[in-house]
């Protein structure tokens, strides 16, 4: 075992591991933040996508002590510090962006992502950019409709199909 | 997943020294290894990642004019960082998902050498360099065939050369469900000539297509290889597409990579 640390969403974090263990394992586990998925453990679904010191990486396909001394952002770590909606996770409640919520954790961090790289994509670059995050409910209309708000665009133009 | 060690070495010294040991492995970006280790397909006792080694990260200009890359360079960086070389940035950006690409690694892609990976057609593509920490590989000696390379037992990738050709393109079809290539087609024209190099489509690997190489390097546009055609003999057969079906779109896809690149 292994002892790592890592900052968690602002806060200090730390447990002890073994080599094996997913980073996925390790917050949903260990420290008890569920908000992050696991749909496929295949690296396909995109639901345990996490940032890493900024960055979106599925926390499934990394190893626990490989972030250790990094910054991670998970869901929770998402809301504004009043415990209110973050603007993009308003505008998926607005948009309808989810139905069974199951990918929306992963969604909401690839989207977060996303409009840090590229605050105004069209709504091309937002399909693209969510080319590893599988949903099986909403046939993604609504999520792309919910980034695209949340990026302050007009969304009248992405109808509903 | 059976249990593992794993080490975070600085150097590629130290790297070299902890991957030579009994049962060692060198830890890339992980988006191969891991699901491999989770099926249980391999039982290294000790992974050794190579994501905390500086001198194998980035993307430079060598004195000699080629591009170079360190092995543990993420797909992400290359996608952004490559400009000099953008055919080669454009395919990085477009290797699997956003989440993958700030993963996984060109030295990783090089090391499986999966048959239908996008890395092997731009390294065979454009006649680049592999550099381990014992030799310099010249690409056409590097790929053996389906997940095999000219990599002995522990060595490791620290750079790749590339040559920067008068203009490139990597034209992908996509295999909507792995997102890897169903067939994936790097074009690319120097002044001695023209390589092209195929991913996807044989089972032997990543190949080059000389016929079509000889009749471009002679006349560059898509007229050239109107007549030329691959037999399907060889080529991948599985349920996304017949060894036909992959012959086919090789024309199809070179074709587009010398519209896209002329
Ligand atoms: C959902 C998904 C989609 C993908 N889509 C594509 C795609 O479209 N095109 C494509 O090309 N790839 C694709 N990939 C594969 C991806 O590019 C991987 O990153 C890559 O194949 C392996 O790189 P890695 O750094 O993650 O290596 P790892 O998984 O860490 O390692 C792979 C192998 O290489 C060895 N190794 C790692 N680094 C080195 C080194 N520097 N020197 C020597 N040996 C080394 C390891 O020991 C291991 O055997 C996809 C992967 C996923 C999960
Ligand atoms: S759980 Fe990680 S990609 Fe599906
Ligand atoms: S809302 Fe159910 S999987 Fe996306």
């Amino acid at each position: 075992m292994t002892k790592i640390e890592m900052n968690v969403n602002g806060r200090a974090a730390s447990g002890e591991v073994e080599g094996r263990t997913l980073l996925s394992s390790f917050l949903r586990d260990e420290l008890r933040l569920t908000g992050t998925h696991v749909g496929c453990d295949t690296s396909q679904c995109g639901a345990c996508v996490v940032h890493v010191n900024g960055e979106a990486v599925k926390s499934c396909t990394m190893l626990a002590v490989e972030a250790a001394g990094s910054e991670v952002t998970t869901v929770e770590g998402m809301a504004n510090a009043d415990g209110s909606l973050s603007v993009i996770q308003q505008a998926f409640q607005d948009h309808h962006g989810l139905q069974c919520g199951f990918c929306t954790p992963g969604m909401v961090m690839s989207a977060a992502a996303l409009l840090k790289e590229n605050p105004k994509p069209s709504e091309a670059e937002v399909r693209d950019y969510l080319e590893g995050n599988i949903c099986r409910c909403t046939g993604y209309h609504n999520i792309v409709k919910a980034i695209m708000a949340a990026s302050g665009q007009d969304v009248a133009p992405v109808a509903a199909e | 997943m059976y249990n593992f060690d794993v080490e975070t070495p600085g150097t590629v010294a130290d790297a070299v020294a902890a991957i030579g040991r009994d049962e060692a492995q060198a830890l890339g970006g992980g988006q191969t290894l891991i699901p491999t280790l989770k099926q249980r397909l391999a039982s290294p006792s000790v992974l050794v990642s190579l994501s905390g080694i500086a001198e194998m990260k980035g993307v430079c200009m060598g004195d000699d004019g080629r591009l170079c890359i360190g092995g543990a360079t993420t797909h992400a960086t290359v996608a952004r960082e490559a400009a000099q070389y953008p055919a080669l940035a454009a395919m990085a950006s477009h290797i699997g998902d956003p989440a993958v690409r700030n993963r996984g690694t060109i030295g990783g892609s090089l090391a499986n050498n999966d048959p239908s990976a996008c890395y092997p057609a731009g390294v065979l593509g454009s006649g680049a360099t592999v550099v381990t920490n014992t030799r310099e590989i010249a690409s056409d000696e590097y790929f053996q065939g389906m997940f095999d390379t000219a990599l002995e037992e522990g060595e490791i990738i620290t750079e790749v050369r590339f040559p920067i050709p008068e203009a490139a393109n990597y034209q992908k079809f996509v295999q909507p469900a792995s997102r890897f290539a169903l067939v994936g087609v790097f074009v690319a024209k120097f002044s001695g000539g023209v390589r092209v190099a195929v991913t996807g489509a044989s089972e032997e690997g990543v190949f080059r297509w000389s016929e079509a190489e000889a009749a471009l390097s002679s006349d560059f546009s898509t007229g050239a290889i109107d007549g030329l055609s691959l037999s399907g003999e060889g080529m991948i057969s599985d349920l996304h597409g017949t060894g036909a079906y992959r012959a086919h779109l090789v024309g199809v896809m070179t074709k587009r990579a010398v519209d896209a690149a002329a």
